[in-house]
């Protein structure tokens, strides 16, 4: 007897009598002597493909719906990103549909802002206000005084209706908040950045050396698979951290460098690779420029001049150089992700593209891949700028007509100070935008707001500031699905649809396996939410911009793209992806390398730089130290979490509910403020930082796994709007305390981790029940 | 053969995330706060001598089932391959299993009866794998058939060291844990 799996489900769905029975006819077919098996009933009637947007990884999953409800995601075997596997972020999808605090009906501020009044109101009064908001501010500040700040894929629609409004200003704290430093100097030296997915070959990789990434902390899917499969070949790991990371306690090599003195070691590491002729000799002198400069500039700096400033010891300095250059070059310096840390950041991260490049590993084997993307073209204005490649316009052609009078060409961005700077910013900065919203900052000024999935109020150094900047603004719109902190601060509230109940536009990076990958909607949006595609339509059309967006739904656009690309729809439904074909990603493939820098080859030494008045070779200065009695605040990341958006998922909450903050045990125990009763784990304590910003309670972590001169939490707690009802003054916020960033002069990066905090007790009882001490 | 059921947990590979929690708790649709399987981090030494070992654990579906001898009402029973279970509809709640059970593997749920891991013998009897198995990022978890030599546990166990989590009960725990 053989039953199908639909069968099956109904059988396991119809209730603990019917399996029984089930199980009396079928007692062969179970093998079962005792009892019947109990069927919990997850198994989807319906499977859907598509990709996750609980954090920016976008794996590819399988949403299993039953009932109409989602009753679970698991990784889609046939994506490239996922393979069938997922981080537990993945599975919480379910957490984010059905919590219940979501935003459900859009809203109208009824009383001043950050009061956190609104009443509900329909789609279309809520849209006419956006609308009416934004054409206000065209016809009296110019269109480029609407600028969007933006986080998520969804957020490609948004940008879409900016560009056909007329502005250039969208900002994603992604890049001046966290990876832009990277992207500044890899480009600087190799011409490219490594992306995003970043293209590591860590699978292929015999040595991989983590200076500023706590990847099995930080759970980017295909990174940590590639990481347990390099492991279990064999693959040897060095660890930089100052803590004892996850990583580190796998690691041959773990040095707990001092916080902000990565630069130093590296310097060093240069210095013995360079002096004791380690690098790739064959590689550096066919494709680099600036070697003998190089070797001058590092000549001092010897392990013995890194020890006191990094605290590692020079023999060890020497050692893990010469071990991290003995797998040359399938030695990969993973570039790290957040990389704005200390305002020096591009150079640090220049340091170590100069180390990629002296073990030969950009463009090979277990090093720095470089795959192409399929072309999945795009369809008609604005969604391009123009609709010459003969695919979009006949699908533009079928279409109602797109064209539109050219637009004029718009100012350019905002996000620079009046006399210029950042030269080497090659994405907009959202702390520039925040800037602009000042008056006399930069060119023009900032007079509103659209908000779209990024809670400025955690991610923008300084949460004063963007209080401040907000009181300058003529209209704030945020678009959400959480009402995280700035949504109470918003003049109108539209509740987005999840990624779930949603379509948004293809995905189709550069990765190894070139892919095009789907989000569609799963089940129908829940409560009075809507897709942003609706959004972006609807407010077009009342901006005289309809034309811009032809399509009724998104469904409509994405599949009309799909097919100008002559990608099979019925598959891309049924599969969630499509795969490309592999081109040769390094060297040993056949690949000829190409640098796309001002000589044409990987450049060592910047002249770029030099021409732009800062240091050719990365120059290293010693961060300010903690005052006494304070630490540095380091913070990062827990693999069931993403950032703050995740804090109030009650599903991913049950394993991670609040963060706590990790101090060193002789450090706890010569706290004098605690000198009558030590601390241990689990005691609560509040944090002072140099400027008197607070956070509210966090229990401490009394371990020996961090240094003594630094703290550490896991970003993204201590929230304080009302309507997360279950985040709300769970954990310590990390964002209150960054209070005073250090911006890198070369592409406008804020590094964040220049803060003190001391430790206090909690002052009243109140405190300990949980309550966050400020707004 | 008969089928041994058992699992292995590669600590070289385990990173801890918590993905095999999450979901278990999907796939058998767990109350709040309960939970078949979970992450241990242990660390030793002092900093900067430190070594650090991360297991997911679960019931271990021992050879030796205290828990099956301390139940009056013959609810925990062992099923398939060796697979320790419990029967939802003779369970009383009682609790004794919880008090027998060195390894605290089980919990009882709102409703009153006793809960754990089943190594999801529903998956297991439609060609899949146990819902822990299948997401894992890190392939740290791998099921089978000890007695069957081409399974990717037999495979793991000959090729591999393995040690089993408090070896002094002497239950021989079916769960092993490479090193």
């Amino acid at each position: 007897m053989s039953l199908t799996r639909r069968q099956f489900i109904a059988i396991g769905g119809s209730g603990v009598g019917a399996l029984a029975l089930g199980s009396g006819l079928g007692t062969g077919f179970w093998g079962l002597d005792r009892s019947p098996l109990h069927d919990p009933g997850s198994e989807g009637e319906k499977v859907v493909p598509t990709f996750c947007e609980i954090c920016f990884w976008k794996c590819g999953v399988l949403a299993h719906v039953k009932d109409g409800r989602v009753t679970k995601i698991v990784g889609n075997p046939a994506h490239p990103l996922s393979r069938g596997k997922l981080c537990p972020r993945g599975t919480g999808g379910v957490g984010l549909l059905y919590d219940p605090d979501r935003l459900k009906q859009p809203l109208v501020r009824t009383s001043k802002r950050g009061e956190d009044r609104f009443e509900a109101v329909s789609w279309d009064a809520a849209l006419n206000k956006v609308a009416e908001g934004m054409r206000r501010i065209k016809e009296r500040y110019g269109p480029e005084a609407l600028a969007l700040f933006a986080h998520g894929y969804g957020s490609s629609w948004w940008s879409a209706l900016m560009k056909a409004f007329g502005s250039p200003n969208v900002g994603q704290p992604s890049y001046a908040q966290c990876r832009g430093p990277r992207e500044a100097a890899f480009s600087l030296t190799f011409g490219q950045s490594p992306g995003s997915p970043e293209n590591l070959d860590i699978e292929n990789a015999r040595c991989l050396t983590l200076i500023g990434s706590h990847l099995g902390e930080n759970m980017h899917n295909t990174q940590v698979q590639e990481l347990a499969e390099a492991l279990s070949r064999g693959a040897e790991l060095v660890v930089v951290d100052p803590r004892f990371s996850t990583a580190a306690g796998k690691a041959r090599y773990w040095l707990p460098i001092k916080p902000g003195t990565d630069l130093a070691l590296l310097l060093a590491w240069i210095h013995v690779i360079v002096s004791e002729e380690r690098y790739d000799v064959r590689y550096v002198e066919k494709h680099t420029l600036g070697l003998e400069e190089l070797r001058a500039h590092v000549k001092e700096k010897t392990p013995e001049w890194a020890y006191p400033l990094t605290g590692i010891r020079p023999e060890l300095i020497r050692e893990s150089a010469r071990f991290i250059a003995s797998f040359k070059p399938a030695s990969l310096v993973h570039p790290g992700r957040r990389t704005t840390w200390y305002g020096d950041d591009t150079q640090r991260e220049r340091a170590m593209a100069i180390l990629a490049a002296l073990l030969g590993s950009w463009g090979r084997r277990g090093g720095f891949l470089l795959p192409g993307a399929m072309e999945v073209p795009k369809l008609a204005a604005p969604l391009t700028g123009a609709a010459s490649q003969p695919a979009a316009s006949q699908a533009a052609a079928s279409q109602p007509a797109a064209s539109q009078p050219a637009a004029k060409r718009p100012r350019p961005a905002a996000d620079k100070p009046k006399g210029g700077g950042y030269p080497f910013a090659d994405e907009t900065l959202a702390s520039g935008l925040l800037e602009a919203s000042f008056p006399g900052v930069a060119a023009y000024q900032v007079k509103g707001w659209l908000v779209y999935g990024t809670n400025l109020l955690q991610v923008l150094p300084d949460p004063r500031r963007v209080l401040e900047a907000m009181k300058h603004e003529e209209l704030i719109v945020a678009i959400d699905v959480l009402p995280a902190e700035i949504t109470g601060w918003a003049d109108v509230v539209l509740p987005e649809a999840t990624y779930l109940e949603r379509t948004d536009d293809l995905w189709a990076p550069a990765y190894k396996q070139p892919f095009v990958a789907l989000r569609q909607e799963v089940v129908p949006p829940l409560h009075d939410s809507k897709p942003g595609y609706f959004m972006v339509r609807e407010l077009a059309s009342r901006l005289g911009l309809g034309a811009h967006f032809p399509w009724p739904t998104a469904d409509e656009a994405v599949e009309a793209r799909a097919r100008a690309a002559k990608l099979d729809w019925a598959t891309l439904k049924k599969s969630g992806v499509i795969l490309g074909k592999a081109a040769p990603t390094t060297e040993e493939e056949g690949l000829a390398l190409a640098f796309d820098t001002p000589s044409k080859k990987i450049e060592l030494r910047s002249d770029q730089l030099k021409a732009a008045g800062f240091h050719g070779l990365p120059e290293f200065t010693p961060p300010e130290e903690p005052p006494p009695g304070s630490f540095r605040l380091l913070f990062g990341r827990a693999p069931v979490h993403t950032f703050g958006r995740t804090v109030n998922n009650r599903f991913l909450s049950q394993v991670f509910p609040e963060n706590e903050l990790w101090i060193n045990t002789a450090a706890a125990a010569s706290l004098a403020a605690f000198a009558d009763k030590p601390l241990k784990s689990g005691d609560r304590v509040m944090l002072v930082n140099q400027d008197g910003a607070r956070s509210g309670p966090i229990r401490v972590k009394v371990t020996e796994r961090i240094r003594g001169d630094c703290v550490y939490m896991v970003h993204g707690y201590g929230h304080t709007a009302r309507g997360l009802r279950f985040a709300r003054g769970r954990g310590a916020s990390d964002s209150a305390l960054v209070t005073r960033s250090k911006v890198d002069p070369i592409m406008g990066g804020t590094g964040m981790n220049v803060n003190f905090v001391r430790l206090e007790r909690p002052r009243a009882p109140e405190d300990e029940a949980g309550k966050e001490g400020r707004a | 053969m008969s089928r041994r059921y058992a699992m292995t947990v590669d600590t070289r590979r385990c990173v801890g995330c918590n993905a095999c929690v999450l979901a278990c708790k999907a796939e058998n649709k767990l109350p709040e706060q309960g939970f078949r399987d979970w992450i241990v981090t242990e660390t030793r030494g002092t900093f900067p001598h430190l070594k650090q070992e991360i297991r997911s654990e679960r019931c271990n579906h021992c050879e030796h089932t205290p828990c099956v001898s301390a139940c009056p009402t013959g609810a925990s029973h062992k099923s398939e391959g060796g697979t320790v279970l419990v029967d939802h509809r003779k369970c009383t709640g009682c609790k004794a299993c919880i008090a027998a059970c060195p390894y605290s593997a089980r919990y009882v749920r709102p409703e009153g009866y006793v809960d754990k891991c089943t190594f999801c013998l529903h998956r297991v009897k439609r060609g899949q794998e146990p819902a822990c198995v299948e997401i894992c990022p890190t392939s740290a978890l791998a099921f089978g058939d000890l007695n069957d030599a081409a399974s990717p546990v037999a495979r793991l166990l000959h090729e591999r060291a393995s040690k089993v989590v408090k070896p002094e009960t002497g239950l021989k725990p079916n769960v092993r844990f490479l090193t």
